[in-house]
């Protein structure tokens, strides 16, 4: 009874921690940090969007006026600088490339990038974003921690500086010989000054950090109105339940 | 259970103020619903704004864009055309100055219903039941010797004259509606927005 | 003189109607025991979140695509570009795992009040009718957002049906109505989601109500109202007329109820991953399995059970045998009285491991199926199984308290 107790506890700790799942294949996540309430970030974020991924990434669900009225954005300002591949503002985020050409060029089909910060979560995105290294193995040369293969180039590589460099050390493993695993990643700015290459890294993380933020914005729009609705809709059920308490109160006098 | 000693006016309040307060509950509950209703963002941006290029359009010619939906016509009428409108009898149209305000902008109620006489920019659909007219020339349609051109609505029998003014005697009501529109150019109209400064 | 008027037409119905009659019969002059506690909101509130899922479906169809081609974009397109569709959307998402915790919390509370013994045995069983159709619509009406989970969650549970003998293969095509989940499956399943099994619920949930007024209400002291009628009035003594005092009450719940699930609604509607799991966020793609495939929470007590035994006919009838046990539970309590507060050790003893044994099936189902979890997920099993095949026994031997004559109550 008493060890029945114990792992029904045990059990219940884990329970409580929510749904887990290993989406980052073991890699520890880095906390993006992002705040949906942060304008500008969001506006620099559609903006990374629309010059870096929309180029193959699809954004389907996505309206280019929704986010303009969402982020503050005018139809002038919007068809000016944001707009490559629609004319009208109340088009979608379609992409030109064929699902079929991108089979072609990448093996795989381009996902659509709507949703993806719903289903892999802001902070595997940052981490993502942030752990291109060097893999002269790969088409592309270069390949992810937390996306091992991909197939997708590191397109904001000079933003960064460069693609970053991988640094091993060895480790023995669960079949006790060594191995060669990565310890860490560092930057990898060429001939630039140490200095610089900090800032440049600083800046490419906050320039993710706006990309990732507008990703959450994108899975789902009605998050920037729903927080302050909820608080307006549960004072008016706090409010009505106060009163129907005194009601009930009042009638169940007459209860003995 | 007893109900001796109960404050009756206490009770009725506090019906009330529950009844009250849940009442508008409902009510804020009801509006998304209702809103959720109203056209989407998708049929929003599916009927936003036509652009025609009229530059090719012949005198006594019409051409037909779609725009939400609803078949919407320019026609360029002839100068004879311009003057046939005037020879109409005035008690021969239901509303010859197209007072009913809802069947065209103000920057459109006018002898010719348009912003240039010349072009005609109208919904092609019969006030009457939602079909939609035939532009029938003079001499056409059998339509008598009387008839100086027009729209015939193969429905119901209703006719217009040049300009989308019904005539009377047949069961359209109204004139046929003028949508908002301006010219982006000489030769270019855009269909579903008033011109700067005009109110709608 | 507008009172009279309302006067005459009440009348004038109540002759063609018995309008006054039912709103007496099942309300005015519905007696329900005075000391009722809070376990008792769950039936109303579950009423609530029914109503609360029709009316929620019915705005979602207008705007959802049953197509295979569609159905993942008409999802998002409710939540973008429909005037506050995301809203209805969340209520829906949400009330469906509100309507099983309001469900089993219900059930829980008949569970120790003794609900479903004599004379209430049938209302158990119709609720319990009520439950198997809630699965049902549940189960089908989350294949409809054709994502990952959608689509993969559909596929392993149809092919239960593969375990049965002989038909089993035969009777998945048919169900599916394609040789994998398709867009015919997508369709029937639609048909019975937003008609077929609603309907069946609602007849359901009338009978059950039914069925409740006629017996009347149990109670958490287990003792029969009905005994104990003022000799004057003929009134149950330790009754109350559910309107308006028991509206009045349930009010109050429903006020706190709709706290909570606003919260959730407003604040966390996938619940972190609980109720809106992430990998339903990709659209259904028959080529790849995701990882790890999880049934929604309310369905992982049973599913943890299936998994458990190594065996796929065994598994497949053992998780039917979970919820037969349920059916069967009001001829299995030999117990002298209702309540929990008068049952003895044994009975609360084994109650105790049974929610514990529930919850952690519940939990075990979730997660992957490592030989240790699946031993805890066969301990677990073998103690749910328990609690009710052993139930004649330790019920009899119990060591009752007697149970009083009048129920207790104080304010």
């Amino acid at each position: 009874m008493k060890t029945l107790f114990r792992t029904v506890m045990l059990l219940s700790a884990f329970f409580i921690g929510g749904q887990t799942f290993a989406s980052g294949g073991g890699v520890h996540l880095e906390p993006a940090h992002n705040d949906l309430s942060n304008q500008g970030s969001l506006q620099n974020g559609m903006k990374l969007f629309v010059n870096y991924c929309l180029s193959c990434h699809s954004a389907e669900y996505m309206r280019f006026n929704r986010a303009g009225k969402d982020l503050g954005i005018s139809d002038e300002q919007l068809k000016q600088n944001l707009m490559f591949t629609a004319d009208k503002v109340g088009e979608t985020m379609k992409v030109a490339m064929t699902k079929d050409d991108a089979k072609k060029w990448f093996g795989i089909a381009i996902p659509d990038l709507s949703v993806v910060a719903r289903s892999r979560g802001v902070d595997w995105l940052y981490t993502y974003m942030t752990s291109f290294y060097r893999d002269d193995k790969r088409t592309w040369g270069v390949n992810n921690l937390v996306f091992k293969d991909v197939g997708m180039p590191h397109v904001m590589a000079d933003m960064e500086g460069g693609v970053k460099d991988a640094v091993y050390k060895t480790e023995i493993g669960e079949d006790g010989k060594p191995h060669q695993v990565i310890d860490k990643l560092v930057s990898n700015c060429g001939a630039l000054p140490k200095a610089d290459c900090e800032k440049k890294a600083q800046e490419y993380n906050r320039n993710v950090r706006d990309l990732v933020n507008y990703l959450e914005y994108m899975g789902e729009p009605a998050k920037l109105v729903r927080y302050s609705l909820g608080v307006k809709v549960i004072l008016f059920l706090l409010f009505f339940t106060f009163i129907a308490y005194f009601l009930k109160k009042e009638y169940w006098r007459d209860v003995h | 259970m007893s109900t001796e000693g109960v404050n009756t006016s206490r009770r009725r309040f506090l019906i009330a103020a529950t009844s009250a307060v849940g009442g508008a509950g409902v009510v804020f509950t009801a509006i998304p619903f209702v809103a959720s209703m109203q056209p989407s963002a998708k049929a929003q941006a599916a009927g936003a704004p036509v652009e025609v290029d009229i530059s090719k359009l012949e005198p006594g010619q019409m051409m037909t864009v779609e725009w939400r939906g609803q078949p919407v016509w320019v026609v360029r009428r002839t100068p004879d055309n311009l003057a046939d409108l005037k020879k109409i009898p005035a008690d021969q149209l239901r509303d010859v100055n197209s007072e009913v305000i809802s069947q065209q902008p103000p920057y459109a109620k006018n002898e010719t219903r348009a912003i240039k006489p010349e072009y005609l920019v109208m919904v092609g659909i019969c006030t009457h039941l939602g079909c939609s007219p035939t532009y029938t020339k003079i001499g056409e349609g059998g339509l008598g010797a009387d008839w100086k051109g027009g729209f015939f609505c193969p429905c119901h029998g209703s006719r217009f004259d040049m300009a989308g003014r019904v005539y009377t005697g047949v069961p359209a009501p109204t004139n046929m509606v003028i949508p908002p529109h301006k010219y982006l150019s000489d030769s270019r109209v855009l269909v579903g927005v008033d011109p700067e400064g005009a109110k709608a | 003189m507008i009172n009279k008027m309302l006067t005459d037409l009440r009348d004038w119905v109540d002759v063609r109607f018995p309008m006054t009659e039912t709103w007496n019969y099942h309300l005015a002059q519905y007696y329900a025991p005075k000391n009722f506690n809070a376990w008792y909101y769950f039936g109303s509130l579950a009423l609530l979140v029914f109503v609360l899922q029709i009316v929620t479906g019915i705005f979602l169809t207008m705007n959802y695509k049953p197509d295979a081609g569609m159905a993942f974009a008409s999802v998002e397109y409710i939540m973008r570009d429909v005037d506050w569709g995301w809203l209805i959307r969340y209520l829906h998402s949400t009330g469906a795992s509100f309507f099983f915790i309001t469900v089993y919390l219900h059930m829980f509370r008949g569970l120790m009040y003794g609900s479903y013994k004599k004379p209430r045995e049938l209302l158990w069983v119709i609720g319990m009718f009520i439950y198997l159709a809630l699965m049902a619509e549940a189960f089908m009406g989350y294949l409809l957002p054709w994502g990952q989970m959608s689509f993969w969650g559909a596929q392993v549970i149809i092919s239960l049906f593969g375990a049965i003998p002989w038909i089993g293969d035969a009777l998945t095509l048919w169900v599916r109505g394609d040789y994998v989940i398709a867009d015919a499956t997508l369709n029937r399943f639609f048909a019975f989601h937003v008609i077929l099994v609603p309907f069946i619920l609602a007849a359901l949930v009338f009978v059950h109500l039914v069925a409740l007024h006629h017996v009347g209400s149990n109670n958490p002291d287990g003792v029969e109202i009905k005994k104990n009628k003022d000799p004057v009035t003929h009134k149950p003594v330790d009754g109350i007329p559910f309107h308006p005092y028991y509206t009045v009450k349930d009010i109050v719940g429903i006020g706190v109820f709709l706290i909570i699930f606003a919260a959730v609604v407003f604040f966390l509607p996938e619940f972190g991953g609980w109720f809106l799991e992430k990998d339903n966020f990709i659209p259904a793609d028959p080529m790849k399995t995701p990882e790890h495939i999880v049934p929604l929470w309310y369905f992982t007590p049973f599913y943890a059970i299936l998994r458990a035994i190594p065996d796929k006919l065994l598994g497949v009838i053992a998780m039917g045998g979970a919820i037969v046990m349920l059916f069967i539970l009001p001829w299995l309590d030999r117990s002298p009285v209702k309540s929990i507060r008068y049952k003895g050790p044994l009975f609360k003893t084994a109650l105790v491991i049974f929610v514990i044994s529930f919850i952690a099936l519940g939990y075990l189902g979730t997660q992957p199926p490592t030989p240790v979890l699946t031993a805890f997920a066969q301990l677990f099993s073998f103690l749910y199984f328990a609690f009710f095949i052993l139930m004649p026994w330790y019920s009899s031997i119990d060591e009752c308290k007697p149970e009083p004559t009048r129920v207790n109550f104080s304010h």
